[in-house]
């Protein structure tokens, strides 16, 4: 189920700002790939791209191709809520619906939806995304119990069971652990390596341990210059980016020489 | 710590060091000083005969000295500032609630001795004088109130709903929050004028229809509706929407099954609060409306008596001598029921708003 995505001569405008400028790169299907680089530099424009996210902004347009098995996202037929229903979104800051319990946020993407299913289809559904996000254990207990009552980590990884459970072929991070302590970020990193073998995964982080630790590809995002949009670096495998980068200005980020 | 200390230059700050405590104030001070400065002013002023207006103001200004002098000279002069800032404070506080106690004492206490059994269930219908109720008046402000509760909650939401979540400032939406806060301030008189010359235009001169008076306070009620509910829409983050999004959810059904019900405490706060606002309303009512001595259940047919008109009505209404103390506690227990209904709401609209607010579970 896993699908791979090819992104060909992408620019994104917020309007008539140019942000990100001329990114090609190919996300393997069932790898981890992580996007690096300093803030504002377009990693989370581009991750929010590849499910139509960004569309959410008004005024967000993209030029270029994003082809995810064959199929070009930005179509004119293309229905972005089909998109997305593919290529699923894990945000920042977790995100899960105050008025729901834990039991129907995990089924929120299948009941917004408006899905029919029987009980013990919801509870297998429910149990085996929970167990996905290594949260059973935790909540199972409490299922009727509203979701804002977790701790941080634990509406994360709700979050990622939501995003899960409607089984998506991408799922997409955008700094899944920046508002997580290091026990539940190292749960959520995990996590990602168990998904692996199912989903193919993009990862934007700040982190780059995070990156070293869990992707096998990553690609480096920074600005041509002040004021300039941003573009992609390099892209390569993990281990050529962290021991020897072909770009001089990706060892002077990762080894901290920045500037 | 100890080394550097004796490596320095013995200065002034290390023989001396600065004390922490000050004298203050025991914290019944200011009830002592409030006690002491409007007994001496009740004490003179009783025996110059001042008044009760005339010993109040007095004992506020020796207050407003005394109590500022004693804490500069026992406490320093910063809570002196303090304590004199503090005063007004509280001064200004207790002004602006006594109109509203004097309200609610002076019909209280007017109101109360007319209410009784018959009083709830009788309607004016062939009473002069004595007796009779204001069941009429009651059902009548219940009817119409209703119809304008069911007529502007729908429109004033889905309003709100189109401003927040698709009108995000285009000129369109733009245009019609400048419109709406132009509604928000309309005379309620010019409200019922719209209704009677729409109403007339439709039915001929000279109609009587309690739906009019619906409309009426719709007019008057779907602005407040949509600002309230906008602003609920606007708390609710962006968040949750892209949460929604990001599973594949169209943008309707993420409106109808996350946004509102996270804002729904609040909107039906929002609509109550409306509702007890314009429960009140009399202008309006009065052109459209009109007011009738019987009890009448058919809002399409004829005038009905509301709270409001009856209030006006008994207390304006002349006729003999002798009727005219029934009709003002008549007036006057309408007014108690009429708080008393708008009270009720308040009060409603904050349980409401507190059972369907999100729950965290802790």
């Amino acid at each position: 189920m896993a699908k791979s995505i090819d992104i060909s001569d992408v620019n994104i405008y917020y309007g008539d700002f140019l942000a990100v400028q001329g990114v090609n790169m190919t996300v393997k299907a069932r790898q981890v790939t992580a996007f690096i680089g300093p803030s504002g530099c377009g990693k989370s424009t581009v991750l929010r791209t590849l499910n139509r996210m960004h569309e959410v902004i008004p005024g967000a347009r993209v030029e270029g191709k994003v082809v995810v098995d064959g199929q070009s996202l930005y179509d004119p037929s293309v229905d972005p809520v089909a998109v997305r229903r593919q290529i699923g979104m894990v945000f920042q800051r977790p995100n899960p619906f105050p008025t729901m319990s834990i039991y129907d946020n995990v089924l929120a993407g299948n009941k917004l939806n408006a899905k029919k299913m029987k009980k013990d289809e919801a509870d297998s559904i429910v149990e085996k995304s929970l167990k996905g996000a290594n949260l059973w254990n935790e909540v199972k207990d409490r299922l009727a119990k509203p979701g804002m009552g977790l701790s941080g980590g634990q509406q994360q990884r709700l979050c990622i069971a939501r995003a899960i459970a409607v089984e998506p072929q991408v799922l997409l991070m955008d700094e899944p652990c920046s508002a997580l302590d290091p026990i539940s970020t190292s749960a959520i990193e995990d996590l990602i390596h168990e998904l692996k073998s199912d989903y193919t995964i993009v990862i934007v982080t700040h982190n780059m341990q995070q990156a070293a630790r869990v992707s096998d590809e990553t690609g480096f995002f920074n600005l041509k210059a002040t004021g300039e949009p941003g573009q992609l670096v390099e892209f390569n495998s993990t281990t050529k980016m962290f021991s020897n980068p072909d770009e001089p200005a990706t060892e002077a980020y990762i080894s901290g020489r920045f500037g | 710590m100890a080394q550097t200390t004796q490596t320095r230059p013995p200065g002034p700050d290390d023989t001396a060091s600065v004390p922490l405590t000050k004298p203050q104030l025991p914290g019944w001070a200011p009830a002592l000083a409030a006690v002491v400065a409007f007994g001496a002013a009740a004490l003179v002023g009783l025996l110059l005969g001042w008044g009760v207006v005339g010993i109040v103001a007095v004992g506020w200004i020796l207050l407003l000295i005394g109590l500022p002098a004693w804490s500069t000279a026992v406490e320093g002069s910063r809570k002196g500032t303090d304590r004199l800032v503090g005063t007004v404070v509280w001064s200004t506080l207790a002004l602006a609630l006594l109109p509203l106690i004097a309200v609610l004492w002076e019909v209280i206490s007017r109101g109360a001795p007319a209410l009784n059994a018959t009083f709830f269930t009788a309607s004016q219908s062939g009473v002069l004088g004595a007796g009779g109720g204001i069941y009429h008046a009651i059902m009548g402000t219940l009817i119409v109130t209703l119809i304008a509760t069911v007529i502007s909650v729908p429109i004033g939401i889905m309003a709100a709903i189109y401003l927040v979540e698709y009108g995000k400032k285009n000129r369109l939406s733009q245009v019609l929050t400048f419109l709406i806060d132009v509604m928000t301030g309309i005379p309620s008189i010019v409200a019922g004028l719209f209704a009677l010359a729409l109403f007339t235009l439709i039915f001929g001169p000279g109609v009587r229809m309690a739906v009019g008076g619906s409309i009426a306070l719709s007019v008057l009620m779907i602005p407040i509706v949509v600002r309230s509910t906008e602003e609920m829409l606007k708390l609710v983050p962006d968040e949750l929407r892209e949460g929604a999004y990001a599973l594949g959810v169209p943008k309707w059904r993420t409106i109808v099954k996350v946004v509102l019900p996270t804002a729904l405490g609040g909107i039906v706060t929002g609509a109550t609060l409306a509702v007890a606002r314009v429960a009140g309303e009399t202008a309006p009512l009065l052109l459209i409306v009109g007011t009738f001595r019987a009890t009448n259940f058919n809002p399409f047919d004829g005038a009905m008596a509301t709270l409001p008109v009856l209030i006006f009505s008994e207390a304006t209404r002349g006729g003999l001598q002798e009727y005219i103390p029934f009709q003002l506690e008549r007036a006057w227990g309408a007014a108690l029921v009429l708080i008393i209904i708008v009270m009720a709401l308040n009060l409603l609209a904050r349980v409401v708003g507190s059972y369907f607010s999100p729950k965290t579970g802790r």
